[in-house]
């Protein structure tokens, strides 16, 4: 599914966020990403589905060799991994529903599939109610749900996440847990960036530990490993 | 089954062109204030073009008009016979330039001298006992330029005593008609130009402001084409909605001006276009512009985001 050989990131301004990443991720695993911050988590996130290109090494994502990908085969390559960000990066100007059916229009979908499975996503991030709503009327954490919501939508093979429960309370957290397990159960491959220490250690998942721009530690069913 | 496929394949697509008519037009909602910029630049760049295209066709119309009325008299020497005459007639048609030759004879030339002149020419009623003028052949040219030309021509024919054209008023017509239609198309492509530029800026000061929304459609996997679809449609609507007030404002004062020229001008030459077509055909060409220019200056602006 996933396999980077010697990934190095240097950005523009100098700073070097990974310094030579080899890892393989197998279809169907759910990995928890783990270091302290600016260990560089989100760059490492980043270069999978090409926000970033890598200074040096190799990526390959779905037989696909993402840094020398042509521009045209890039949203290929997107609209096989569904990605919450950090920052959710919704469109301001959209409602939640027009936000969660973009991510179905750009690959064609018809409307009336198109208006059951958003509907369906958002019943089940629980936001139903707030399908009209635009992301500034919404809570940090009910927007943090809608790109949950616009990542799953069309059933990717890869979902990526970085720090989805970050802006979460205990509760919101856990159902967000329980529905990436549950897509996870379906087959997909899950990566989740996250800095919570309750979570690694109660749902046990493969563990990989970012430190320095180093990977430190990678072990299945593995622990949070650093004081929360 | 193949065909089936196929039919799959169109549904979606119409679907897709639906969906980015919609958002285009939703998008004008969304921006509402970039809407307004743009519609005003569109609006006022459009009253000026336009007013200046209903000038310049007309003054176009005014300009073929006399040059249509332009014509060569070739008087005949009092002493030819009738079969001189025919001769003089025969070479006139021979001249490759010349569209009409028509006979006229002194009696007909006193006729229209008289007329010509108003209350003054009955003092020439004495005349008509005793003509003192010639017989005379109308000339015209196919192309009003050859005039001068075709009149030398003439003159060198056996039994023409003299050709008569306007000499001097023909010559400053046609220079100052050359003169009118190229600054005229020159200044008509300077605006257009400057509207379209007018309208890039606009929309690119805004589009600034959707960077980002690229950048986030770009991550959830969209192709360039699906998000510039939008964009164009926004920019032709931005247009045809730019050419609104401009259409009423060109329709309404080209109406009040074609019903009220005899008591503006005190020229009689001053033919105008009818009012209709004219100002319907006027108004097609404001909307195309107007559209053309909308589309333009959206898609140009949202190309170097693309490049992501
Ligand atoms: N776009 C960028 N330009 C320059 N430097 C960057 C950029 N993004 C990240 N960095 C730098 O790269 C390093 C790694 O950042 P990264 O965002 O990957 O950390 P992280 O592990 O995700 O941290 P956090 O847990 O706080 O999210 C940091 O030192 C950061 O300053
Ligand atoms: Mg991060």
């Amino acid at each position: 599914m996933i396999d980077m050989q010697g990934v190095y990131k240097t950005y523009p301004n100098g700073v070097t966020a990974l310094n030579g990443i080899d890892v393989t991720i197998e279809q169907g695993e759910f990995v928890y990403v783990v270091g302290p911050s600016g260990a560089g988590k989100s760059t490492f996130i980043k270069l999978i589905f090409r926000e970033e290109k890598p200074s040096k090494g190799s990526i390959v994502v779905n037989n696909m060799d993402v840094p020398f990908l042509k521009w045209k085969q890039v949203p290929l390559l997107r609209r096989n991994i569904g990605v919450v960000y950090q920052d959710f990066k919704l469109l301001p100007k959209m409602t939640v529903y027009e936000n969660v059916a973009f991510a179905l229009e750009v690959i064609e979908e018809t409307p009336r599939n198109m208006r059951r499975r958003v509907m369906e996503v958002l019943d089940l991030v629980g936001l139903k109610n707030k399908a009209r709503f635009i992301p500034d009327e919404l809570s940090g954490g009910e927007q943090q749900r809608v790109s949950i919501a616009r990542a799953i939508v069309n059933y990717p093979k890869l979902l990526i996440a970085d720090e989805p429960t970050g802006n979460l309370d205990p509760d919101t957290s856990w159902d967000i847990m329980r529905i990436l397990d549950e897509i996870n159960a379906s087959g997909t491959t899950i990566i989740m960036a996250t800095h919570s220490k309750e979570i690694v250690n109660t749902i046990k998942k493969r563990v990989i530990a970012i430190e320095g721009g180093l990977i430190v530690r990678d072990e299945h069913r593995g622990d949070y490993g650093y004081e929360a | 089954m193949s065909e089936t496929n196929t039919e799959v394949i169109t549904a979606m697509r119409l679907n897709t062109l639906k969906r980015h008519f919609r958002e285009g037009a939703k998008n004008i909602w969304r921006n509402s204030w970039m809407t307004i910029a743009s519609v005003g630049a569109v609006t006022t760049t459009l009253i000026l073009v336009g007013a200046f295209l209903a000038l310049m066709i007309n003054l176009n119309h005014i300009a073929d008009n006399l040059e249509e009325d332009v014509q060569i008299k070739a008087f005949i020497d009092l002493t030819a016979d009738e079969a001189e005459i025919e001769a003089v007639g025969e070479e006139l048609e021979r001249i490759p330039e010349v569209s009409l030759v028509q006979f006229s004879t002194k009696e007909e030339e006193l006729q229209s001298l008289i007329e010509s002149m108003g209350e003054e020419g009955s003092i020439w009623d004495l005349y008509e006992q005793d003509n003192p003028l010639s017989h005379a052949y109308v000339v015209k040219t196919t192309d009003p330029l050859d005039t001068a030309s075709v009149a030398t021509k003439i003159e060198a024919i056996d039994n023409v005593e003299k050709v008569n054209y306007g000499q001097e008023v023909v010559q400053n017509l046609f220079t100052f008609n050359s003169y009118a239609r190229n600054i005229g198309l020159a200044l008509i492509i300077g605006l257009v130009f400057t509207a379209i530029f007018l309208i890039s800026n606009t929309i690119k000061i805004t589009i600034m402001a959707r960077r980002k929304e690229i950048e986030i459609m770009k991550l959830v996997g969209a192709t360039n084409g699906f998000i510039r679809w939008p964009f164009f449609v926004e920019g032709l609507l931005l247009g045809v909605l730019g050419s609104i007030i401009p259409i009423a404002v060109i329709v309404s004062a080209y109406y009040y001006i074609t019903n009220n020229v005899d008591t503006l001008t005190q020229f009689e030459f001053v033919e105008l276009l009818e009012f209709n077509p004219f100002a319907w055909q006027l108004s097609l060409l404001i909307l195309a512009i107007g559209a053309g220019i909308g589309v333009w200056g959206s898609v140009m602006s949202v190309r170097k985001f693309l490049k992501v």
